[in-house]
């Protein structure tokens, strides 16, 4: 792995939204780069311009002005459809309500990025998403609907999702906001077995505990970078989940 | 994607919302079997048309004599000023090119008696042309012979002469007496059915036609003659010949014609005319029941589109192109637009049957009005379909993510 080789480099970046009469600058210019097998979250409150900055990592919006390099790609050049081809093989999502396709088993849902890649053949698209659901510890429930699935097993099949097509860069939003303190720890718990693993993820949260259990830092203020700072002390999510009290009043069924 | 899992997830987004899925396909299948039917009908009045028409002979030519006027009085064609007689009937034989038949028709009216039986049936003198023209076919015995038989007392019946006349056997050889005249009875023609305008056309008696004239009218005057063009096409051709040849025999100068001449090809061209209006005026008004059903279909992804706005945005972020979104709602409402042609067209089938056997109304199904159906469907569910797929492939995905 070469940490001298960033994975994701942004330069300068801002975003400006024409709100009426009103133009607002959502990001102000922003850089900052993400190596291969980083850890990252990105802090920051509401307005400090998180969101935005995490679509246009995810290759959903285009900055107004600056670079966005992912693998190489200059992403602001690109169109609609390679725009969309990017998300569909070096970005992976993970949403904070899921976004899992109802009445369809969590393996469909997983399977889901792969029907987009036509060089993915079907059984090829089985077998990954089969591995990926191993990865997030849900073989047994594969054939599963999410309705029939517990908050923080929906999150493990979303998880399979953004893995299933190996992408080069996991971006997660407020993956654990709908999930209780429990729940939320065993996800990162997950994420830093993937970053074990060699994953890229950029993690985005507001919860200042979550991002102890990262390696790294970014905070947003009103569109602009406010600090960048490393993690010397990172939190092993298991040990911090074996220290919560034991699980008497609820369990991982009610998240 | 592919085209087998884009059909996949059309077909499981419509077998999710079931209920909503037959409603749009009904107002297809109304439509659909609405418009076989209708086609059904008109196909079927026409076919009958033509074959009734067919059955009275595709070439015959009616001759007669104009009709007279003067001072504005239309006077009866018994008073025309020119008659036809046997000797243009022998003229047309001979030179004209554009007809293979041609016999003289003479009707005697009364009726005819055998011991207790009787028939009020119309004594036809035609010479043996005659069943060429019309279609006959000879049953049972032999037709007279034109030139051994020119004023013979002999016939030759149709079927429900022969039920009327003679219920215990065979009527060969036997008498029968019409105006007190005795015929004897030498052959039976084939049944044929009603013709055009619902007459019998196996209650007839034929008799050498100088057997009417000499016998029952007594007259030189022929009323009608009957010929038969060579083929079809050839009715307008055979029809000027035939006016040459009889003005020729006149000397002919004056500006109007003598006689009129009909053409059975004009007969099947103005009826068909008439059941083509319908048809069409049918037709329309089935193919607005299609329109609605397929605004019914472009209503339901409308409504389709904006509850899966979400599914939509993830889709797309996960990377689906515009495309693949805007086939994946074509595919559906194509899906809908074709199961509902399927099943109009057998309930059209079903339809038209149906029709046929309870009201035994002439119905034929064209496999025209089948492949255009179907054809049509399939517009229908990509033209309907095409703003909602629009609509959908170009949503915003962070927009369509963030809708509840």
């Amino acid at each position: 792995m070469l940490k001298n080789d960033p994975i994701l480099s942004i330069q300068s970046l801002k975003r400006d939204f024409k709100m009426g009469d009103e133009t607002v600058h959502a990001l102000r210019g922003v850089s900052f780069d993400i190596h291969r097998g980083e850890f990252v979250t990105i802090m920051g409150t509401s307005g400090s311009g998180k969101s935005t900055m995490l679509n246009i990592l995810g290759c959903m919006d285009k900055p107004t002005s600056g670079h966005y390099i992912l693998d190489g790609e200059h992403t602001e050049k690109l169109s609609r459809d390679a725009l969309a081809r990017i998300r569909n093989q070096k970005i992976g999502f993970v949403f904070q309500s899921y976004n899992l396709l109802s009445r369809t088993t969590a393996l469909e849902n997983v399977e889901l990025p792969l029907l987009y890649n036509s060089k993915v053949s079907a059984e090829e698209r089985h077998r990954r998403a089969v591995k990926a659901l191993e990865m997030v510890g849900l073989s047994e429930r594969m054939n599963h609907l999410p309705n029939q699935m517990s908050g923080g097993q929906q999150q493990r099949v979303a998880i399979a999702r953004a893995l299933v097509n190996d992408p080069v860069i996991i971006l997660a939003d407020e993956a654990t906001g709908n999930l209780d303190t429990r729940t939320s720890y065993e996800i990162m718990m997950i994420f830093q077995e993937l970053h074990k693993q060699g994953k890229t993820i950029a993690f985005v949260t507001h919860e200042p505990d979550i991002a102890t259990f990262s390696g790294r830092t970014v905070t947003l203020r009103d569109g602009l970078l406010k600090k960048d700072v490393i993690n010397e002390n990172v939190q092993d999510a298991k040990a911090a989940l074996e220290a919560l009290p034991p699980p008497e009043t609820f369990d991982e069924e009610d998240a | 994607m592919s085209p087998i899992s884009l059909i996949k997830v059309a077909l499981k987004a419509l077998f999710r919302n079931r209920m909503r899925t037959i409603l749009s396909v009904l107002g297809i299948v109304i439509g659909v079997a609405a418009v076989i039917t209708m086609v059904a009908m008109g196909e079927g009045s026409k076919q009958s048309i033509k074959n009734q028409m067919t059955s009275m002979g595709t070439n015959a030519i009616i001759i007669m004599p104009n009709q007279n006027r003067r001072g504005g009085v239309q006077m009866s064609a018994d008073n025309s000023s020119e008659h036809l007689e046997e000797a243009d009937v022998i003229a047309l034989r001979e030179q004209a090119q554009y007809i293979n038949a041609v016999s003289p028709m003479i009707s005697a009216n009364g009726q005819a008696i055998v011991g207790n039986n009787n028939s009020p049936t119309q004594l036809s003198g035609i010479s043996s042309d005659y069943l060429k023209i019309r279609n006959y076919e000879i049953e049972d015995g032999v037709m007279f012979d034109d030139d051994a038989d020119r004023i013979a007392k002999v016939c030759v019946i149709g079927q429900t002469v022969v039920s009327n006349l003679f219920p215990d056997g065979n009527p060969i050889g036997k008498t029968i007496r019409y105006k007190s005249i005795p015929l004897k009875v030498i052959g039976t023609l084939k049944a044929k059915g009603s013709g055009d305008f619902g007459q019998d056309q196996d209650d007839v008696i034929f008799t050498p036609y100088q057997t009417v004239m000499k016998r029952f009218n007594a007259t030189t005057e022929i009323r009608q003659i009957y010929a038969n063009s060579i083929g079809e096409g050839y009715a307008e051709k055979a029809t000027e010949e035939i006016m040459g040849i009889l003005k020729e025999r006149r000397s002919w100068t004056k500006p109007t014609d003598p006689f009129r001449i009909h053409t059975q090809e004009e007969m099947i061209t103005m009826m068909t005319t008439t059941s083509d209006m319908l048809s069409l005026v049918l037709t329309a008004i089935a193919g607005i029941s299609l329109l609605v059903g397929g605004i019914g279909i472009m209503n339901i992804m409308y409504v389709s589109v904006t509850e899966r706005t979400k599914e939509i945005g993830l889709r797309m972020a996960i990377g689906a192109r515009g495309r693949d979104i805007l086939l994946q709602f074509l595919f559906e409402s194509v899906a809908i637009s074709l199961l509902g042609g399927l099943i109009g067209i057998l309930l059209g089938i079903g339809a038209s049957q149906a029709v046929k056997a309870i009201l035994n109304w002439p119905m034929s199904v064209s496999i025209t009005s089948v492949v255009v159906s179907f054809g049509v469907c399939f517009i229908t569910g990509v033209f309907f379909g095409w703003y909602p797929a629009r609509k959908a492939s170009n949503l915003d995905p962070i927009e369509a993510l963030r809708f509840e």
